[in-house]
């Protein structure tokens, strides 16, 4: 304590700790928090865990496909390794970094204090958390303790009859019925909070059309969760109910459909994408115009196609079932919705192209991040027009062709996206830069890692090599290109491990940040690096697009131009 | 800044949309099954109308109407005599749902798992029951808080969220109702 002699006590609220806190009191603080900075950092350690444990998952999948017969797994670890590996990179890696992000940006863009329900937000995180560590609990309990090793092995749609009682005894389903029953409820609670803080917590002067682009997007991605996602959890509840209770919902002996969950899962699994790419936009789309040292092109088409994607996401569903024999009409009817995704995308993509254009560019790691989305967003919105077309679906469906194609989507453009918005919004969190030498490191193995991986995969899709098989002949001229494909994965690994490094040491080291590094514009920018936990002393008054330009050149504010 | 009953009313819409949307699969697949069951018995054979619960359950969206307006206007006593009447009447509902289980499940051997009707007769009309007993838990409290004098004329705009969830309860009824004893019948 001080050295004060007297006796006259230091009133609490101005006294100093002198001695750091201990871990059990720092630890107790990060689990009672309501704070939507920490609970937004925990959402992202936690998404960013289960990457590396999904990843890993991936790797030994791509070992045993290297070379034709090899046996470094078997075949029923195989299968629960993909069912795994699926379900971690949707549900415990996508869903957190994308709603962990909104949880910690939202607030600050639109200067508010907190989400509209603090102990919701809270609440929805560690639902999310324990339904993860339920779902890798089912290695443990799948068949009882003394069944150890069991896990889910259904694939991460769970395709009914597959995952009813009869063809999947045991637990292990169960676990990850109920772990992503769970998680839905705290996504569901999550982004019913964000639709509450953006529509009733905006500054003053933040009319809707003065948001930015990342807050529309988040907006749009809440909107689309509260819709589709209890769909997925009535499905999950009929599931549980056909498993313990007996009833048919799913049941083909008992007069039940084999295609029913196909539409529901789907129903929620398409627009379950762009839940997860739509925020990549918006990442996207604050980046660039600061690295291009302009406004954002077009702010309202922008805003008109994310939209858009949103509302038509919702009609396209079954292009993921054109080979269980629908009919034509219904064929026509996904195939045409389908492709109607790619025109506001397209929107977008020109958006982001024409802000660049005549910019002044500054190619930090960030915005590296960001072209190369835009080169690999591109290959995959192509390939998945390709595969809107229902007679080249029938060809191609479940084939390595679109594993390429989502992992495209996934990687190259949602990892790619969370790649360059880490970079940006780093300094702001931490209060220092990361090291811009390490991250061309990461950039660019990354990249070359992932196209070698992923632009391969490609092909042995088009030569016919189904998806989910474990080992397959040496005869059909895959061999060489699941080889290249696997060579691809030590540089990515090599990329997040000196992400790791360079999160790690710039968290010491890293060069103070001060409160505006990049010289941005939106309101997160206009607090302290890192942020109070009232995050704004004052709350900011907004008059354009660009508040914090407007501060800087009083001269010539935004709000004219608009 | 906003106030807390902007954001109030902001979550319980979020909280009723969805929840529309999870009602929403259990009818399309209670529809998609009319009349593919591959045993009996038919809904027409065991299902009577339910017309007294359901006359009680919409006049119960009358009632928590007036609560909220007598509470509004400072009448406190009065609001509550009107609490306990809609928990009365969704009392008087939930009776009606247990006395025609009761005689589907003994008198009938009507259970989950005889038969895709069945199967999604009890989750969607006991999903909505639920419901009911969720909002009359809710409603319970207010009525309790109006005895105990807790209840003040600054909670007005919080006793109507769970009228609104309340009515919402009362607006899945008439779909479930139509889809389960009109259309299905």
């Amino acid at each position: 304590m001080s050295s004060v002699p007297t006796a006259v006590p230091v009133p609490r609220d101005i006294a100093t700790p002198s001695e750091s806190p201990g871990v059990l009191a720092i630890l107790h603080d990060w689990v009672v928090t309501v704070d939507h900075k920490r609970l937004g950092i925990m959402y992202v350690v936690t998404g960013f865990i289960f990457l590396v444990i999904g990843g890993v998952e991936a790797t030994l999948m791509r070992v045993q496909l290297a070379w034709p017969g090899l046996t470094v797994v078997p075949a029923e670890t195989f299968n629960r390794l993909f069912t795994l590996h699926g379900t971690t990179m949707v549900f415990l890696f996508g869903i957190p970094i994308v709603f962990g992000f909104g949880n910690y940006l939202v607030p600050l863009m639109i200067g508010a204090r907190d989400l509209a329900f603090p102990r919701l937000n809270a609440f929805g995180f560690w639902v999310l958390l324990f339904g993860g560590v339920l779902l890798y609990f089912s290695f443990l309990g799948g068949d009882g303790l003394y069944g150890a090793g069991s896990a889910p092995a259904v694939g991460w749609f769970a395709y009914a009859p597959l995952s009813e009682r009869a063809f999947t005894p045991g637990n292990a389903t169960d676990y990850w019925n109920l772990s992503i029953l769970i998680t839905g409820f705290g996504t569901i609670a999550t982004a019913i909070n964000l639709i509450a803080t953006i529509t009733t917590m905006r500054a003053p002067g933040m009319m809707l059309s003065r948001m930015p682009v990342y807050v529309w997007t988040m907006l749009v991605v809440s909107g689309m969760t509260v819709l589709i996602l209890p769909p997925l959890s009535a499905a999950q509840i009929m599931l549980l109910l056909d498993r313990f209770l007996g009833a048919h919902y799913f049941d083909t002996q008992a007069g039940g459909s084999a295609i029913l969950w196909q539409h529901f899962f789907w129903f929620f699994g398409h627009p379950e994408v762009y839940i997860l790419m739509v925020p990549g936009f918006g990442f996207a789309s604050e980046i660039i115009p600061v690295f291009s040292r302009k406004v954002i092109f077009g702010y309202a088409t922008l805003v008109a196609a994310t939209v858009g994607i949103g509302a038509v996401s919702m009609s396209v569903w079954a292009h993921h079932m054109f080979a269980v024999g629908m009919g034509s009409t219904l064929n026509s009817f996904f195939a045409i919705s389908s492709m109607l995704v790619g025109v506001p995308t397209g929107v977008k993509i020109f958006n982001w192209l024409a802000t660049m254009y005549g910019g002044k560019l500054r190619f930090r790691v960030a915005m590296l991040f960001c072209c190369a989305f835009l080169f690999q967003f591109l290959c995959a919105g192509l390939t998945g027009i390709m595969l809107a077309v229902a007679p080249w679906d029938w060809q191609l469906t479940d084939s390595y062709f679109v594993v390429a194609h989502f992992h495209f989507v996934l990687i190259g453009g949602l990892l790619f996206t969370i790649f360059a918005a880490i970079y940006y919004w780093f300094p702001k969190v931490t209060g220092r830069m990361l090291s811009e030498r390490l991250g061309r490191w990461h950039f660019w193995l990354l990249v070359v890692g992932f196209n070698l991986t992923f632009v391969t995969m490609h092909f042995p899709g088009v030569l016919g090599m189904p998806r989910r098989i474990y080992t397959y002949p040496a005869d059909r001229g895959w061999d060489i290109l699941n080889l290249v494909t696997t060579l691809g994965v030590p540089l990515q690994a090599l990329a997040v491990l000196i992400f790791i490094i360079n999160v790690l040491y710039s968290l010491r080291r890293g060069e103070r940040a001060g409160d505006n590094p990049w010289e941005a514009w939106t309101l997160e920018w206009a607090t302290s690096s890192p942020p109070p936990a009232y995050n704004f002393a004052t709350v900011p008054a907004v008059t354009s697009r660009r508040p914090l330009w407007d501060v800087q050149h009083p001269d010539d504010p935004d709000g004219p131009h608009e | 800044m906003s106030s807390g009953a902007a954001r109030g009313r902001a979550g319980v819409i979020g909280f009723i949309v969805a929840e529309t949307s999870l009602f929403a699969v259990f009818v399309v697949a209670y529809l998609f099954y009319i009349g593919k069951s591959a045993t009996g018995p038919s809904p027409r054979e065991v299902l009577d109308l339910p017309i007294v619960g359901t006359v009680c359950l919409l006049s119960s969206s009358l009632t928590v109407a007036l609560a909220t307006r007598a509470l509004a206007a400072g009448r406190i006593a009065r609001a509550g005599s009107w609490l306990l009447v809609t928990v009365a009447l969704g009392l008087v509902f939930l009776a009606g749902t247990a006395r025609e289980w009761r005689r589907l499940i003994v008198e009938h051997g009507f259970t989950i798992g005889t038969n895709l009707f069945g199967s999604t007769f009890y989750p969607l009309v006991g999903l909505h029951a639920s419901h009911v007993i969720l909002g009359l838990v809710m409603l319970s409290l207010c009525l309790v808080f109006a005895w105990s004098g807790a209840l003040k004329v600054v909670h007005a705009s919080r006793v109507e969220l769970v009228s609104w969830y309340w009515h919402f309860v009362d607006g899945v009824w008439v779909v479930v109702f139509t889809v389960v004893y009109v259309v299905g019948r």
